[in-house]
């Protein structure tokens, strides 16, 4: 969090309603989004209770396990989860595009993905451990489950591995990515709850969002108070009616806080970058579809060393990307690193938009641009430019005193003797450049898997499917 | 005031400040969460006190967020049991596997034998014996009640076993209900037990010290044991609580002593809730307010999940416009102005910054000029 981040909190503690900390959106929303509150049994792992689900805020469905130590319903309910959402996640797969690839084949890429919504990083979690419990299992042998669960449990381990790649919008938290857009005037401890903080941005706090009989938590868990008083006696008589009625009004609220949710993110434009960002979604979720067209096994447990390693090197990589998209996109994020002197803003004032450097054929176009700013710049001299205004170029600074700064062009202004025309900017427009850039970072030389050094364990096993891993209790 | 009642007599204070509600023992959980936030004045003096801040909170219209779900408790006693079942025969198979503890060494001793009120002085004798004898002492000892002064009081501690091995070490047990999957569990429930486990093998080395033992005769590494994978098949791990152990050690005696806090509060303060005969406070709500808030509380967003007071002193912080509410980093980030009043008016020029306020002045309105040009 940055200081123009706390400067927001304190800001919406005074006015008593959130504030804006982005003027874009930046994250993809599907047209057809699946909403998905899942609830689980209190001091287990992943003991699912109940899942409210849809792509039509008007027709949820609930799924509920009315007995959830019951591990045959818990399959049960696996399965009926499956129903709803492997049609769903299926449903992309039919309309593809073809993409060529320079140095590779080229490929089949879905025109759209599918994209679930979980109200808090509890639902991700849930997800996550949900398909670490049903991925393994087999519709033979010992133990049998419908086969739509594992497949139902590695699309889950795969939509809870992407959440957690920066800038993927294909499985998203609605609290974070409200967090992202707007500053409430609570803790962020305290934005964890959907309600407190979906009530800080539209109406102003309000301390019923934390009462539990008024609005119940957005899950998985849920209110200790509700497990002792409604739903253990509902279960305890045996009745899967009334132990759905009691989960309905624990999701109902939930539920239509989230399209709510869906409705505030939608009404912000979309970053100019987050379609980019949603193409590699897209690829990424091709490339999951094929991978399991092909009867490649479950993800296995743990990522081997090599796997790990160029797992994380993308991440960061994607973390990189992302920071500096956002700032592209969005002058309220570009404003945090005018803030900390990576960039800076102002007015142009003078520009030289034929000067030269060098003398024959090394004889180079070097515009110069002179711009007035009242940020404070902490870059040297030669520092390499980018400019949200004109994406393609390149410049380089060339001095920085007294709210002057000058910047020579160095690249993208055509490739004549003068400038292309709106390529230097005209006296009086405003400008902004940084230091910061998405430069191509090429990855990091590894091992293949096969050569993994003795140091991270050697090769690593590859992933066969063990009974015992299809037999593991889950009680 | 009496000769007998010295002025000042911290435990006869403490007596006052507690009236005549009936004392709450403090537990692990409690000194491990005392010692999150050391600074709190309030919390330090109603702990010291032995008083029920979770009656407290609830008389004063603040009840605290948190209550266990009987699934949770279901669940979390079922697997103790599990694991203790038979004179804790899982617990052995695990023991010797971690430990490598040799199967002629075991015996099992189950301390709440001897009645609650002699369970303290069983535990010290059987601990004396076994740190004496080394050899032939007992193993396992499950209930025992452990003890640890802490701010003046002394709190009694219940460990779920401490194992007792060959190579003259004692290890705390810690049973926890939250499952490992696939050799990990979640972060902030290990960071909780191992805290807990440090409160535990802090006790236990003061009780060994105090028999003229070596303490390092207690193991820094803890044994957590916790259900593997979705089943309920325990599994054990060792557990280093070297850096709890020295965060407990360090805040506990950081902690400002009680007579410091007792001696700026007014001889006759107390925050009695005046339990009538069924037991329900009968103190108005004003009252006890207004006393509480004669003792200065360190309020943290943090408090929302260990204090039972928390919602109490938010509501305080928010009325006194106290940038607090906003987490520590936030607090950080602001480097020394402490309400929200007054880095809003160095933000917005209306107030000129006290003397080394002038750094977090200047980037406070750098960042507003910000602010309103992009907004605008």
């Amino acid at each position: 969090m940055s200081l123009l981040t706390s400067l927001a909190r304190l800001r919406a503690l005074d006015e008593k309603i959130a504030q804006p900390v982005a003027t874009v959106r930046h994250c993809h929303l599907a047209e057809r989004p699946m909403v998905f509150i899942p609830l689980k049994l209190s001091g287990e792992a992943a003991a699912p209770l109940a899942a409210m689900l849809g792509t039509d805020r008007g027709d949820p469905r609930l799924l509920v396990v009315p007995q959830p130590r019951n591990r045959d319903l818990r399959f049960a309910w696996a399965a009926e989860l499956a129903g709803v959402l492997l049609p769903y996640v299926e449903g992309f797969l039919g309309a593809t595009e073809t993409v060529e690839r320079r140095n590779a084949d080229p490929y089949e890429r879905t025109v759209d993905a599918p994209q679930i919504i979980v109200p808090n990083q509890g639902g991700v979690a849930f997800a996550r451990l949900l398909g670490r419990s049903t991925r393994f299992r087999r519709p033979d042998g010992p133990y049998p489950v419908p086969e739509s669960v594992p497949l139902l449990g590695r699309w889950l381990t795969y939509f809870a591995e992407r959440a957690a790649y920066p800038g993927s919008s294909l499985m998203l938290a609605a609290t974070d990515e409200l967090g992202r857009h707007w500053a409430s005037g609570q803790s962020s401890l305290e934005d964890a709850n959907l309600a407190a903080l979906m009530s800080w941005i539209t109406t102003g706090p309000n301390d019923e969002a934390e009462d539990p009989l008024v609005w119940p938590p957005a899950g998985p868990a849920t209110d200790p108070g509700f497990d002792a008083e409604v739903l253990a006696p509902a279960i305890d008589a045996g009745s899967p009616e009334r132990v759905a009625e009691a989960l309905r009004t624990q999701l109902e609220p939930t539920w239509r806080l989230m399209w709510q949710a869906i409705d505030l993110l939608a009404g912000l434009p979309e970053g100019a970058s987050v379609a980019q960002r949603w193409e590699q979604d897209r690829g990424s979720f091709s490339g999951m579809a094929a991978h399991i067209a092909e009867g490649a096994p479950p993800q296995a447990r743990r990522d081997g060393a090599v796997a790990a390693a160029a797992k994380l090197a993308r991440m960061e990589r994607a973390q990189a990307a992302y920071d500096v998209q956002r700032a592209y996109d969005d002058p309220l994020v570009m404003a945090e690193y005018r803030l900390s002197g990576e960039a800076f803003a102002g007015e142009v004032i003078e520009t030289v938009p034929d000067n030269v450097e060098g003398e024959g054929r090394s004889r180079k176009l070097r515009p110069l641009v002179v711009i007035k700013t009242d940020d404070p710049v902490r870059l040297a001299p030669g520092t390499s430019l980018g400019t949200p205004q004109r994406r393609a170029q390149g410049a380089a600074l060339v001095s920085a005193d007294d709210g002057l700064v000058t910047v020579k062009i160095t690249k993208g202004m055509g490739r004549g003797r003068t400038a292309a025309p709106g390529a230097v900017p005209e006296i009086g427009e405003r400008v902004c450049y940084t230091s910061l850039t998405d430069d191509f970072q090429g990855s990091p030389a590894l091992p293949e898997a096969e050569a993994t050094p003795w140091t991270h364990g050697g090769p690593p096993q590859e992933y066969t499917p063990v009974d015992e891993d299809a037999q593991e209790e889950w009680s | 005031m009496t000769g007998l009642m010295r002025e000042g007599d911290p435990v006869r204070r403490l007596e006052v400040l507690r009236g005549t509600t009936p004392p709450r023992p403090h537990d692990a959980r409690a000194i491990a969460a005392l010692a999150a936030n050391p600074g709190c004045a309030r919390r330090a003096l109603m702990d010291g006190a032995g008083i029920d801040k979770d009656a407290a909170a609830r008389h004063l219209g603040f009840p605290a967020p948190f209550g266990q779900s009987p699934f949770a408790i279901t669940r979390g006693n079922a697997f103790e049991a599990l694991v203790k079942a038979d004179g804790c025969a899982e617990l052995l198979r695990m023991l010797r596997e971690v430990l490598g503890l040799p199967i002629a060494e075991v015996a099992y001793h189950d301390v709440e034998n001897v009645g609650a009120h002699l369970r303290h002085a069983h535990t010290r004798a059987l601990i004396d014996r076994a740190a004496r004898d080394g050899q032939d002492a007992g193993t396992l000892y499950d209930h025992p009640l452990l003890s640890l002064g802490i701010a003046g009081h002394t709190a009694y501690l219940e460990p779920d076993v401490v194992a007792f091995q060959l190579g003259g070490r004692f290890h705390i047990v810690e049973i926890k209900s939250f499952a490992v999957i696939d050799g990990q569990a979640d972060p902030s429930a290990v960071a909780g037990a191992a805290r807990q486990a440090a409160v535990y093998v802090l006790a236990l080395r003061a009780m060994l010290e105090e028999l003229g033992h070596d303490p390092l005769m207690v193991s820094h590494d803890v044994v957590l044991v916790c259900p593997e994978n979705f089943a309920n098949r325990p599994v054990a791990t060792l557990v280093d609580v070297r850096r709890q152990l020295a965060v407990l050690r360090r805040q506990l005696a950081r902690m400002t002593t009680l007579d410091r806090l007792l001696d700026g509060l007014p001889d006759d303060l107390t925050f009695d809730l005046r339990p009538g005969e069924d037991g329900r406070p009968t103190r108005p709500v004003a009252e006890l307010s207004d006393a509480l808030r004669r003792t200065t509380a360190r309020y943290a967003p943090d408090c929302l999940s260990t204090c039972d007071l928390c919602f109490f002193c938010r509501d305080e912080a928010r009325q006194e416009g106290a940038s607090d509410l906003l987490g520590r980093q936030v607090r950080d980030e602001l480097g020394g102005v402490a309400s929200v009043d007054e880095a809003l008016g160095l933000a917005d020029g209306t107030r000129d910054p006290a003397e080394g306020q002038e750094e977090i002045a200047r980037l406070l309105r750098n960042a507003e000029r910000l602010r309103r040009e992009c907004l605008t």
